[in-house]
Order: structure tokens, then C-alpha cells, then sequence
């Protein structure tokens, strides 16, 4: 148990797969105009990180060796098309606004990444608690971002009001506030590590 | 005139980079140099258009016949991973100096997501298929020039001296922020 611990803080602050690694900056970038849209994005690939991992794990010793990374994309698909339908399904608001990057799950290096890195080599249980660790890591990358975005565009948090609207300026929320927010939580968190 | 205008919005006005954030890896990859940045242009321009092509093909003629939808993701990228596939072992045959310029971005391809994303674009925006291909065309284009202006702007940063906390990454992003705000100037020419 204290192992699977600290696969799971390993995944949430050593390897934090956005500040850390740098992976998957397309959906980081693209589904953080608000802290909300952030946290629903972080959450729906941790669903398909745990599924996939668990999946890849469990059938590593079926899956000849040559054509892995075909066999392990199919089987990401076959997760995110799962997502898309359940969300299209209850949550059709969320899933309008996160649009195309649903699909683009499955092109997420973030997945692949742990597949063939983790869950390829390790046992179903420790896989599940990288892929836990992993994905809320992102999520946590995500929703911090969103929060930071929101606040600074248009002075809200989680839709709760902070200051007035007047004060914050949308180009924030807008697509060059992305990069810009993101470029400094990295230089801060550079700063604090060292 | 049709065509005019989905090129200018691919290009400019919705930027598939700067303004809709797909293919960020390669973005911040490969723009350290100004050859390898043309290099990956010029592959990412030869596979979209062909796998564009091919996944409308797979849309129309198969998917929503056979009632198929919900086959989309899997299908388109398994359709693109053979095809990136079947472009390396073609070129090496059949054009082997193309496949020295190219050779070493295709495989990074597969996982570029302006490939699937542009591919589901074009069947959500219900174009017809000469719209397809120009809308691909012109969004490998869109790439390329902000591709190529970034790593111009970068090869002149790595001589600046940057604070500590702030070399590599995050000064990079910081530098595409500047330049999507450029690109917002385009706004409301179409």
C-alpha cells in the first residue's frame, strides 16, 4: 500500500506530466479557458489513462511485441470513444465546449507515454494507481491554469465572482493568454525547485 | 471565391496553432532551427492533405452508410498511422532524396494532433470534398508559417540572455503568446 502511495504522489508532483514533462500541451493549452473546462478535460483523460493502463497491463503478454503501439492506439480509441459517448450523453454542455479535444485523447503523448512506459512492464495494480497518479496530476496542471486564466480575464473562479468583471482583461482568456500563463507557472515553478 | 476564404480563415483568422492550439508538440520541438522547422512543414503538408483525403473517403463512402459514427476515432487513426506508414516506405522507393528531407519527421507524425484534428474538422464543418482538401492544404500552411516565423524568432532568443527560471520553455511560450496576439490582428478580415 505505501508503494502504490508513492506511485501516486511520483505521478502528481515528481513526474506532473504538464509542469514536469511537458506532455500533452495541446489540450493544456486549448480547454483552459476556464477552471471548470480544465477540470472536466484533466478528469476525462485520467478516466481514459486508468482504463488503458489497467487494459495494456493485464494483456501485456498477449500483445506480440512488433505491433504494440498499433495494438495499444486501438485500445486508447476504443476508451476515448467510450468518453465521448457517455459525455455526449450527460454532460452535452461540457462536451460542446471541450469539443474537438475529446477525440484528440487518443493522440495525447500523456497515454501512450505511460502505456508503453509503465504499464507495459508492471502489474495491473501498481499500473492503476500510475495512471490515478498520473491523471490527476494533469487535472490538477489543468484545473490551476483554468483557475488562473478565469481569474485574471474576467475576475471569476469556478463562475464565483472574486472582483468585478471590469477589472480583468480578456485577452486572458483569449488564445495568447494561454501561452502566456502557462510560460509563467513553468518560470515559477523553475524558480521554487531550484 | 469560396475557396479564397477558407484559406485566408486557415491560415490567418483561426490560425490551427496560435489560434486553436493543435500541434503544440511539434511547435515547441522542432522551431529550434529554421531548416528542421521548413523540414516538418513540408511533411506535415504531404500527410494531411493525403490523410484528409483518405479519412473523407472512409466518412462518406463507409462510416455513414453503414451507420457506423461512432467508429470515427478509431478508424481515422488507424486509416492515418498506415498511412504515414505506406508514405515512408513509398518515398524511400520511389524518391529517395524527398525521403532524405522528410524522413526523419514522419514517423513523429502520427501522433501530431493537427492530422486528426484537421480530419474530424472537415466532417463536424460539413465540407465537400474539394472544401476538404483546400481546408487542409491551407491548415498545413497556417502551420507552416507559424512554424517557420517562431523559429526564427527563437533561433535569435537563444543568443538573448534570458533569467534562469525562465530559459527554454517557458520564455518559448511566452514568445508564441506574443506572436497569437499578433495573429489576433487578422481578426474580422473574412
Amino acid at each position: 500500500m505505501k508503494n502504490n502511495l508513492k506511485i501516486l504522489t511520483n505521478g502528481i508532483i515528481g513526474e506532473n506530466p504538464t509542469f514536469v514533462l511537458l506532455l500533452g500541451m495541446c489540450p493544456t493549452l486549448g480547454t483552459t479557458s476556464s477552471a471548470l473546462n480544465g477540470m472536466a478535460m484533466g478528469l476525462a483523460t485520467t478516466f481514459v489513462l486508468i482504463c488503458s493502463n489497467m487494459t495494456i497491463s493485464s494483456m501485456k503478454n498477449l500483445i506480440p511485441d512488433q505491433v504494440r503501439i498499433p495494438a495499444y492506439i486501438v485500445l486508447i480509441a476504443a476508451f476515448v470513444t467510450v468518453v465521448q459517448m457517455l459525455m455526449e450523453a450527460f454532460i452535452p454542455a461540457l462536451y460542446a465546449g471541450l469539443g474537438l479535444f475529446i477525440p484528440l485523447i487518443v493522440v495525447n503523448c500523456i497515454v501512450l507515454g505511460r502505456a508503453e512506459a509503465y504499464a507495459a512492464k508492471n502489474k495491473v495494480i501498481p499500473s492503476m494507481f500510475d495512471g490515478i497518479g498520473i491523471g490527476l496530476g494533469f487535472t490538477l496542471a489543468l484545473t490551476l491554469l483554468g483557475a488562473c486564466r478565469e481569474l485574471l480575464g474576467t475576475g471569476k473562479m469556478f463562475s464565483l465572482t472574486v472582483y468585478p468583471e471590469n477589472f480583468g482583461s480578456l485577452i486572458f482568456v483569449l488564445a495568447p493568454g494561454a501561452f502566456i500563463v502557462l510560460g509563467f507557472l513553468i518560470a515559477i515553478i523553475n524558480k521554487i525547485k531550484s | 471565391m469560396e475557396y479564397i476564404i477558407i484559406f485566408i480563415a486557415a491560415v490567418f483568422v483561426n490560425n490551427i496553432v496560435l489560434a486553436q492550439f493543435l500541434g503544440i508538440c511539434p511547435f515547441l520541438g522542432v522551431s529550434k532551427k529554421v531548416e528542421t522547422a521548413v523540414g516538418m512543414s513540408a511533411a506535415v503538408a504531404f500527410v494531411m492533405t493525403i490523410s484528409t483525403l483518405t479519412t473523407y473517403l472512409m466518412q462518406k463512402l463507409v462510416l455513414d452508410p453503414l451507420g457506423l459514427g461512432f467508429m470515427q476515432t478509431i478508424s481515422f487513426i488507424l486509416i492515418i498511422a498506415a498511412l504515414v506508414q505506406m508514405v515512408e516506405i513509398i518515398l524511400k522507393k520511389v524518391s529517395p532524396a524527398l525521403y532524405q528531407a522528410l524522413g526523419v519527421f514522419l514517423p513523429l507524425i502520427t501522433t501530431n494532433c493537427t492530422i486528426l484534428g484537421v480530419a474530424i474538422m472537415v466532417i463536424q464543418k460539413d465540407y465537400t470534398l474539394l472544401s476538404s482538401i483546400v481546408f487542409a492544404i491551407s491548415s498545413a500552411v497556417g502551420f507552416g508559417l507559424a512554424l517557420i516565423i517562431f523559429s526564427g524568432i527563437r533561433e535569435q532568443l537563444s543568443l538573448t540572455r534570458t533569467p534562469k527560471a525562465m530559459q527554454g520553455i517557458p520564455i518559448a511560450l511566452i514568445t508564441a503568446g506574443i506572436l497569437a496576439m499578433a495573429f489576433m490582428g487578422f481578426n474580422g478580415i473574412v
